[in-house]
């Protein structure tokens, strides 16, 4: 319960901090005003139109990633699995890279989302397949380079296909992701799946517990394993691929969120599971905060962040893991 | 008469040109059968200003083997195209001579006397010369209120005032945004202080025909939202230094006046 509290109010914080910090300086009654509606309708728009999908989006992106990330973790019982490094938001990438340059998103805006969740549905899919239920760490993570260099060679190759010499720029948005002059049409377009996506892989809570025993345990228990399986298998394409075509393919957030928050979450997946949305969410809107403070003029990436924090923690892990078994 | 038209016969017989600028400004002013070949980019009527008269003109790729085997008299190339090409046919002995893109409407007018002097069409070059300077001198109204202009590009960059798009902009009676906003050459204005500056105008390129979130930028719905959002639609007239920088000035001058007559 204060694990709860606590993190709630950093994201309330962390909120209320990316709101108010933007490229040109507003006051903080324009800040609140603006985004109630209130005031000088300049700031309206501002706030408005271009400050609170930014922030919406870090927010919803990165409880998507933690959220996944975490469920994909006590399924496979492996700290290692995360969908940015074993190819499920590069693979996400490409549906919504596919979709864009097909022109399908133009004739049906939901096409978008949807072509991400369908690859991303492939990529889990394809893993859960090769990882087999235990998961083990060495194919997990093989797989995951075959998959994740698949898919950005696809996407660089669609992208530099395009007739607009603007996309191939675009390559680094897709692999390294950020959520800068998103609109709130972006915002609405992931929404809603990342929001269905998110509560199915919140009801796993007690499986993914029970399976702590292993899998005869948690049958057992009366834990369905293929259940299990679907829930996670949809959960996670739908989170993180409607999160990855509005805002690229960002890394890392999965592996490093409920790692930190483990300790914190007792051996409990279930409470590791909300945690890690929560922290997810803290975590991306701080990155995107950075992203804007430390190098303003320069359009820095969210994924440069994230990997700056995440990969240290990643080779720290490997090190760990190979020692362990 | 018979001493000019021997000066112009001096040139070069077999001209292929690598870049779009130069394309137009080969068009311009070679004699018949001079230009050779010309880049892809020239029939292409969103890059360039003459894409029907170019469409009688094979396109070369800039390959320094293909464009070898056309047996050029001169290359003409931009500064930036093709680097490895120019250089390789440098070495070979071929006749190439470099263009930088123009900067400003006195570039403009270098490029056409220099083009006309390469080609040996220095009457050409004179002709074009005179109707350039008598047409700008004649859209230029002076007017007494200039409205404050962003021009903006993709990846959150305005156009400076330094730079061709700059002096269209100043030609037609507009004062552009990078002047205050201390970016004399351009530079990156971030999509909220491009809203609370609040310009009199934006204006923006057309969009392409397939996605790309650099150009999809331009579409922000806060940009339509700020009610002085304007498409510019004869984007081929902005992007090379020829005499067709003064169809745009003229398009401009007819939007600052519509933006007069509405205050």
């Amino acid at each position: 319960m204060r694990l709860a509290l606590s993190l709630s109010a950093l994201v309330v914080a962390l909120l209320l901090a990316s709101l108010s910090l933007g490229y040109a300086p507003l006051p903080l009654s324009a800040v609140t005003g603006g985004v109630l509606g209130a005031g000088d309708p300049l700031h309206v728009m501002v706030m408005q139109q271009i400050r609170l999908p930014r922030t919406a989006l870090a927010a919803l992106v990165g409880a998507a990633l933690g959220l996944s990330g975490a469920a994909m973790q006590g399924y496979l019982r492996n700290p290692l699995a995360e969908p940015g490094l074993i190819g499920v938001s590069g693979s996400a990438a490409l549906g919504a890279v596919i979709a864009l340059q097909t022109g399908l998103s133009a004739a049906f805006a939901l096409a978008l989302p949807l072509m991400a969740l369908l690859f991303a549905l492939a990529a889990v899919a394809l893993i859960l397949l090769l990882a087999g239920p235990r998961g083990g760490s060495l194919t997990l993570i093989l797989a995951g380079i075959a998959v994740s260099a698949l898919a950005g060679a696809l996407t660089s190759l669609a992208l530099n296909l395009s007739s607009n010499p603007y996309a191939t720029f675009e390559i680094v948005f897709w692999m390294m992701g950020s959520v800068a002059d998103r609109s709130l049409s972006h915002l609405a377009l992931a929404t809603p799946l990342v929001a269905l996506g998110g509560a199915v892989l919140l009801t796993l809570g007690r499986g993914l517990d029970a399976l702590t025993l292993g899998e005869d345990g948690a049958q057992a228990l009366g834990v369905s394993m293929t259940a299990l399986r679907l829930k996670l298998l949809f959960g996670t394409a739908a989170a993180v691929g409607a999160a990855t075509a509005v805002a690229g393919a960002v890394g890392f957030v999965g592996l490093v969120v409920p790692h930190l928050l483990r300790p914190l979450c007792g051996a409990r997946p279930s409470r590791l599971l909300w945690a890690s949305a929560l922290g997810g969410a803290a975590m991306l809107l701080a990155a995107d905060i950075a992203v804007r403070l430390v190098l303003p003029e320069r359009d820095l990436k969210l994924g440069v962040v994230m990997a700056l924090i995440g990969a240290p923690l990643f080779l720290h892990l490997i090190y760990k893991t190979r020692r362990g078994g | 008469m018979a001493g000019a038209a021997a000066a112009d016969d001096a040139g070069p017989a077999r001209v292929v040109s690598l870049n779009v600028c130069t394309d137009q400004l080969a068009l311009l002013m070679a004699a018949p059968g001079q230009l050779v070949s010309v880049s892809p980019l020239a029939h292409d009527p969103r890059s360039s200003a003459m894409a029907r008269e170019a469409a009688s003109f094979p396109a070369n790729h800039a390959h320094a083997e293909e464009i070898a085997l056309l047996e050029p008299d001169l290359v003409i190339a931009g500064n930036f195209t093709a680097r490895a090409a120019t250089d390789m046919l440098d070495q070979l002995g071929y006749h190439v001579e470099r263009f930088n893109p123009a900067n400003s409407l006195e570039d403009v007018r270098d490029n056409i006397a220099r083009m006309g002097t390469l080609l040996g069409r220095e009457t050409a070059a004179r002709a074009l010369l005179a109707r350039f300077v008598t047409r700008l001198a004649e859209l230029n109204d002076a007017p007494e209120t200039r409205p404050v202009v962003a021009y903006y590009l993709p990846f959150n960059e305005t156009a400076g005032v330094q730079s061709l798009t700059g002096e269209i902009l100043a030609a037609a009676g507009m004062e552009n945004i990078s002047e205050a906003r201390g970016l004399p050459y351009g530079g990156r204005l971030p999509l909220e202080e491009l809203v609370l500056a609040q310009p009199d105008m934006i204006l923006v390129g057309q969009p392409y025909d397939s996605p790309a979130q650099a150009t999809a930028l331009l579409q922000h719905p806060v940009l339509r939202a700020t009610g002085t959002l304007h498409e510019v639609p004869d984007g081929q007239n902005w992007i090379c230094g020829t005499p067709f920088v003064l169809d745009a000035v003229e398009a401009m001058r007819e939007l600052r006046r519509d933006w007069e007559a509405a205050q």
